[in-house]
């Protein structure tokens, strides 16, 4: 069968890091390759080399057989290589047509042709299955809609080679499996593929044949029918991992944490929580889960004292802590491992040591009146580090030298060091390798069974599977439905991050 | 490399380096590098003269740049010291011309004590309005830089001036003037010197071993991660800007107190602004400030030497200029080198 890519021996360095050690890569032509690995495997670095963005140290790259030298991603475009981004790169307020030939836009001169743009858009997207209006506007289109755009604009630009950067991140169940069904029409139409991701069931479910990456280096590269889930972990992570979080069944108690009626409004001053309800109770994991940008943000900023709410109620262990701020709910003994861990978790210019007492740093035992004890800072942080495994064990080294991984690690341990009664946990394995997620599913469910109540707020729907004992699903700032893990489909769940309520669902079911 | 070392390294490799940048612009006039230098050496440490003048020169220095460099620690960039310095300066003095009767170990610190509220309330109108508001202290402490600026042209003229010529002010009570530590010729080493290296030292204490100084730092780091952290943002700009405004306004209240004598139209004459590269070559941290101080205060002084060997004293403008841009360079490079590693 014919190579549509071939990378040789590819080596590239970075000054910390040899992010790509004398890596091969094969893609035939028309299969759907997956790539995948955890984070900091070299991955993108290698697909941004074959995309013109990075040059090779060393090594050869051959696109059908040809040998190349791209100097820039238009290289890559004139090869026939097209790359759909993690983030999209559309015009909001452009249609889809006019996203779709921009930057290599028909016409006479400088005028455009909206025409011609128009029936090759439609034309395009007939022949590929791709259907979407082509007179839509961006920013009117769903997730799912604008990543067929992007496709779209990587086959207009002709491309018989395209790659897909962890395209799932962002769409729902359904979504996804619609993404998929488009892969398969692209791979019978001849188009080669190669998918990025760390998802292995995805993986398993699409792709022909696989490359694992580990620390640079390509660990194997598999035929899907001669391998399983078990054995491509093994590859990326180095050793066994386990899947299935061991659990046992809740035993909750008093209730927690108790939410009525709450209205909050975003950035921007638009409601994003529209009168949200529910209890956590003391030894159980509830889950939120939803596709992003939901309202999940705010609600969890206003729970926790960042953001003030319109209206409603919420109390915690029976208290109004609605208007409460951050270091009364501190004190009160509610912990949160928010979602973005530089912009809220970290200081990343601070020491691991100062790092690991925020909140609690005006206070004994690290604070005596106004000087702060740095003996007994840099002993609890000492601890602190050893029990939670955190590395390097450098107290010493700074919040920005730490990995994602361990970066997480540094806030769960501060937060759990707090003994909280109430942990809110938001998006806790965004970024995190295999190791270091069964790290923090293990960690939240022995917090669980030590009898703390844990709001856990995830986009990940396997997270929520696996670790909720009760399930909301969150749409357009409402919850759709609380199911509990075991008396729900997939699809039900997939129906509801769509918008559909569980009453209307299970209604039309029966 | 080690952080500590390169923090040490660059400022002083940028100090050669503009030399040498600025001895082909004084060839290039004609005139003899090495003869020039020489000139400036001599007149910044040649004598006891010298070193005095350069000590007095580097005291209102010390001061600006502590206000400017503990501002960005907290994450502001306090443009007013110059302001501040002005308004310190005008309370202190209208204060102490009133003070005869009281003796010195009562006048002299009350005297600073006025002049560093007075540049702390004028400084905290910009934290009060960044707080409440959101205004950018940068535009707000620059317009009040100019109401600073007329208010006090205003005040020496009319109801405080006294004389012709410059405006200024009546001398203040010799009760509150600064004991000098040492008299050569007409120079006066005032013992502000010490008031200026104690104010680094307290910074330094205030931001590396105190609580308070946690919060400052962390909110001028990541304001996000402060307030989940429960530090109260509003409060902290509010009392960065004050104490920002405060050292301005003991800068100011040392230049009448241990310099002038008397509250002069000119008497701040851009040291306010000389804080911002002070503060930048000495990296923002107090002590580095002090060494950076002492720097630009030898050049301004020896730059007057060297003008009597026939080399303008604005080649000192270039090579200040040349450093602050070597500085702020490195800063670029490893923003950039620091980015690319978290974007990684």
């Amino acid at each position: 069968m014919e190579k549509a890519v071939e990378m040789i021996q590819i080596v590239k360095r970075f000054p910390q890091v040899v992010a790509n050690d004398h890596v091969d890569l094969t893609v035939l032509k028309g299969e759907i390759h997956a790539i995948v690995g955890e984070n900091g495997a070299g991955k993108t670095t290698l697909m941004n080399q074959l995309y013109g963005l990075l040059k090779p140290d060393s090594g050869e790259i051959r696109i059908f057989g040809k040998k190349v030298n791209f100097k820039g991603p238009r290289d890559a475009i004139l090869m026939g290589i097209g790359m759909v981004h993690q983030h999209f790169m559309l015009v909001n307020n452009l249609t889809v047509a006019e996203n779709v030939v921009l930057g290599s836009e028909a016409g006479i001169g400088p005028l455009f042709d909206l025409k011609s743009a128009r029936k090759k858009v439609s034309e395009l997207s007939k022949r590929y299955g791709l259907h979407v209006d082509v007179d839509a506007k961006i920013e009117d289109l769903p997730v799912g809609m604008q990543q067929r755009v992007e496709i779209l604009k990587v086959l207009y630009r002709g491309a018989e080679i395209l790659i897909l950067d962890e395209p799932t991140a962002v769409l729902t169940p359904q979504e996804t499996e619609e993404l998929f069904e488009t892969m398969f029409r692209l791979r019978e139409n001849g188009k080669t593929i190669i998918f990025i991701s760390h998802k292995l069931n995805e993986v398993m479910r699409v792709s022909d044949r696989i490359t694992v990456m580990r620390q640079g280096k390509v660990t194997g590269v598999l035929n899907k029918s001669e391998t399983d889930p078990r054995q491509i972990a093994r590859l990326m992570v180095g050793r066994d991992v386990v899947f299935t979080v061991e659990k046992t069944p809740a035993r909750p108690n008093g209730v927690v944490l108790k939410v009525e009626n709450l209205h909050v409004k975003d950035y921007r001053n638009l409601e994003a929580v529209k009168g949200v309800s529910f209890e956590v109770r003391a030894g159980e994991i509830y889950a939120i889960a939803g596709v992003a940008g939901n309202g999940q943000t705010e609600l969890v900023e206003a729970l926790t004292g960042l953001r003030k709410p319109v209206s409603g109620r919420v109390y915690f262990l029976g208290k109004d802590i609605t208007h409460a701020t951050p270091r009364e709910l501190r004190e009160m003994g509610m912990g949160h491992i928010p979602e973005d861990r530089h912009k809220y978790g970290l200081i990343l210019q601070f020491p691991a040591y100062y790092n690991v007492i925020l909140g609690r740093h005006h206070r004994p035992p690290f604070a005596n009146g106004e000087f702060l004890c740095h003996s007994k800072i840099l002993s609890f942080a000492e601890n602190l580090l050893s029990r939670f495994d955190v590395r390097p064990n450098n107290v010493r080294m700074l919040g920005a030298n730490f990995s994602g991984g361990n970066q997480q690690k540094l806030v769960i341990a501060r937060e759990i060091g707090l003994e909280p009664k109430l942990m809110v946990v938001s998006q806790p394995t965004r970024g995190l390798d295999v190791g270091a997620t069964e790290f923090v599913h293990k960690t939240l469910i022995q917090l669980r069974d030590s009898g703390v109540a844990i709001l856990l707020v995830s986009m990940e729907l396997d997270e929520v599977l696996s670790l909720a004992d009760r399930i909301a699903v969150m749409y357009n700032g409402q919850i759709m439905g609380e199911v509990e893990p075991n008396a729900v489909s997939i699809e039900e769940i997939g129906l509801m991050m769509a918008g559909h309520r569980l009453e209307e669902i299970r209604g039309r079911v029966a | 490399m080690n952080q500590r070392v390169w923090s040490f390294l660059v400022p002083l490799l940028s100090v050669i380096v503009a030399l040498i940048i600025a001895s082909f612009v004084i060839l290039m006039i004609g005139k003899n590098p090495i003869t020039a230098y020489a000139a400036l050496v001599r007149g910044a440490l040649g004598s006891k003269m010298a070193i005095a003048s350069t000590i007095v020169k580097t005291t209102p220095l010390i001061l600006t740049g502590l206000a400017v460099g503990f501002g960005f620690r907290a994450g502001l960039f306090n443009i007013g010291a110059e302001g501040q310095m002005i308004m310190g300066a005008m309370a202190a003095t209208a204060f102490a011309i009133n003070v005869g009767w009281m003796p010195a170990v009562l006048a002299i610190p009350l005297t600073m004590l006025v002049g560093m509220l007075a540049g702390a309330g004028y400084a905290s109108i910009a934290g009060f309005l960044k707080a409440k508001t959101g205004a950018h202290e940068v535009v707000t402490t620059i317009m009040l830089n100019w109401i600073a600026d007329y208010f006090s042209s205003y005040v020496v003229t009319v109801p405080m001036g006294v004389g012709f010529g410059t405006p200024k002010s009546p001398e203040i009570a010799s009760s509150a003037k600064l004991p000098p530590l040492m008299v050569v010729q007409a120079t006066e080493l005032t013992s502000g010197i010490i008031v200026a290296v104690l104010a680094a030292v307290f910074i330094k204490i205030l931001l590396d071993k105190t609580s308070k100084g946690y919060e400052l730092k962390a909110a001028g780091f990541n304001p996000y991660a402060a307030e989940y952290g429960g530090i109260k943002l509003a409060e902290n700009i509010v009392l960065a800007m004050a104490i920002s405004g405060a050292l301005a306004g003991l800068a100011g209240t040392l230049e009448v107190m241990g310099v002038h004598h008397r509250f002069l139209g000119t008497l701040s004459g851009g040291k306010g602004f000389d804080g911002i590269s002070i503060a930048l070559i000495g990296q923002n941290n107090p002590i580095g400030i002090i060494f950076a101080a002492l720097l630009m205060g030898a050049l301004r002084n020896g730059s007057n030497e060297m003008q009597f060997v026939g080399v303008p004293k604005h080649i000192i403008m270039i090579v200040q200029a040349i450093i602050i841009f070597l500085v702020a360079a490195d800063r670029i490079v490893r923003t950039i080198f620091l980015r690319k590693k978290v974007a990684k």
